[in-house]
């Protein structure tokens, strides 16, 4: 009964959201007959930077200081999921009590896991320094070097993992990244032109060392971006692999 | 001709998620319904910044002429994807606390705040 009322409730809502997102839909321009004064001032922007990558220009170096915000968004996100996932007293890991990982995966994945770890690996470090010329950049490619690491898991197991992630190293990569981030911005300020300034020799665009700043500021994000999803992942793995299943039902 | 079709699909994901939310009878559902939700956004981001003809805004190998996708809106896409893959990794946490805590994950079961003595 009161469920068959939310969904009523929330239907007439739907509704009215519907005929007013229809009106205003009517009174938008067509999608690609719009001119964009902004994006056209964002591309020249962009070229007297020298970034080739027009978007990066936008996130990093016309909108830095909104990315610096960004990160912290997800630096916060990160130490919550950290916080909310930590290993409370009552479920310590007891070592016989459970496996520690795909014992029972086919051989051909464990083979496609070792291939893949280093292809993905120089391809996350590829995507991260290269973020200023073709599409890409510190987010992305730290999410794909990330990803990287967890390839180990499904080739070998739980324990391998852990050596490849010893505890700390990523949580201190993670508050370095954000560090590096403000760091390039206060140079900014030291070199005289504003934090966050594009304050680096721009130099040609389309070669790998041009666009000041932005290489940096990708790599920056790039280690913290990926240290963060390794570190999420890594307590959502503990949850579903140490953390016994009694005490998870108990607790 | 059919130039309002992306906001129209935009809309409708929208909607499609928002039904999903509020019949949702578990919360890694519900959770995936919010990120429906936000998936329209990223539609309706790109749909204003699409040019007719258009390319990547990415200057490597194309001239300056050429006529490019809006660099400010994919950016602002951008942003839109990591705040959601933040929240979501932050929702999903909450959820287990939730199942652990309350031995549920039904949102129809988690009415009030108090803990149910079940003992």
């Amino acid at each position: 009964m009161r469920a068959r009322l939310t969904v009523l409730l929330a239907g007439a809502a739907m509704l009215v959201l519907a005929v007013v997102g229809v009106r205003a839909l009517i009174h938008l321009p067509g999608a690609g007959d719009v001119a964009h004064p902004y994006g056209a001032r964002a591309v020249a922007a962009a070229f007297h930077h020298a970034t080739a990558n027009a978007v990066m220009s936008v996130t990093l170096d016309q909108r830095g200081f909104d990315t610096l915000g960004e990160e912290f968004v997800l630096l916060a996100a990160a130490v919550g999921t950290v916080l909310l996932l930590r290993e409370l007293t009552a479920e310590r890991e007891e070592e016989a009590a459970h496996t520690y990982g795909p014992e029972d995966v086919f051989e051909a994945v464990r083979l496609a896991g070792y291939v893949l770890l280093p292809v993905t690996l120089l391809v996350g470090g590829y995507v991260v320094v290269h973020g200023h010329l073709t599409p890409g950049g510190g987010f992305q490619g730290g999410t794909v070097l990330a990803t990287g690491l967890y390839l180990a898991y499904l080739a070998a197991d739980y324990r391998a993992l852990d050596r490849l992630r010893p505890p700390g190293v990523f949580d201190a990569a993670e508050g370095l990244g954000a560090f590096a981030y403000v760091a390039v911005g206060v140079g900014g300020l030291l070199a005289g032109s504003g934090f966050l300034a594009d304050w680096l020799p721009w130099g040609q665009l389309g070669k790998p060392l041009s666009a000041g700043t932005v290489p940096l500021l990708n790599i920056a994000i790039g280690i913290e971006v990926g240290s963060a999803f390794v570190l999420v992942v890594a307590k959502f793995l503990e949850q579903a692999l140490t953390v016994p299943e009694q005490a998870a039902e108990e607790g | 001709m059919l130039s309002w079709l992306p906001y129209a699909v935009a809309g409708w994901i929208f909607l499609v998620g928002c039904y999903g939310l509020v019949t949702s009878r578990h919360l890694v559902h519900t959770v995936v319904c919010l990120n429906v939700v936000q998936s329209s956004t990223y539609l309706l981001l790109l749909a204003v910044g699409w040019t007719r003809g258009g390319t990547a805004p990415i200057f490597g190998d194309i001239g300056r002429s050429r006529a490019v996708a809006d660099p400010l809106v994919q950016a602002m896409t951008l942003t839109d994807i990591v705040v959601g893959a933040a929240v979501t990794a932050l929702l999903l946490a909450l959820t287990i606390q939730i199942a652990k805590r309350r031995g549920t994950v039904d949102p129809r079961a988690l009415r009030s705040f108090e803990q149910e003595s079940e003992e």
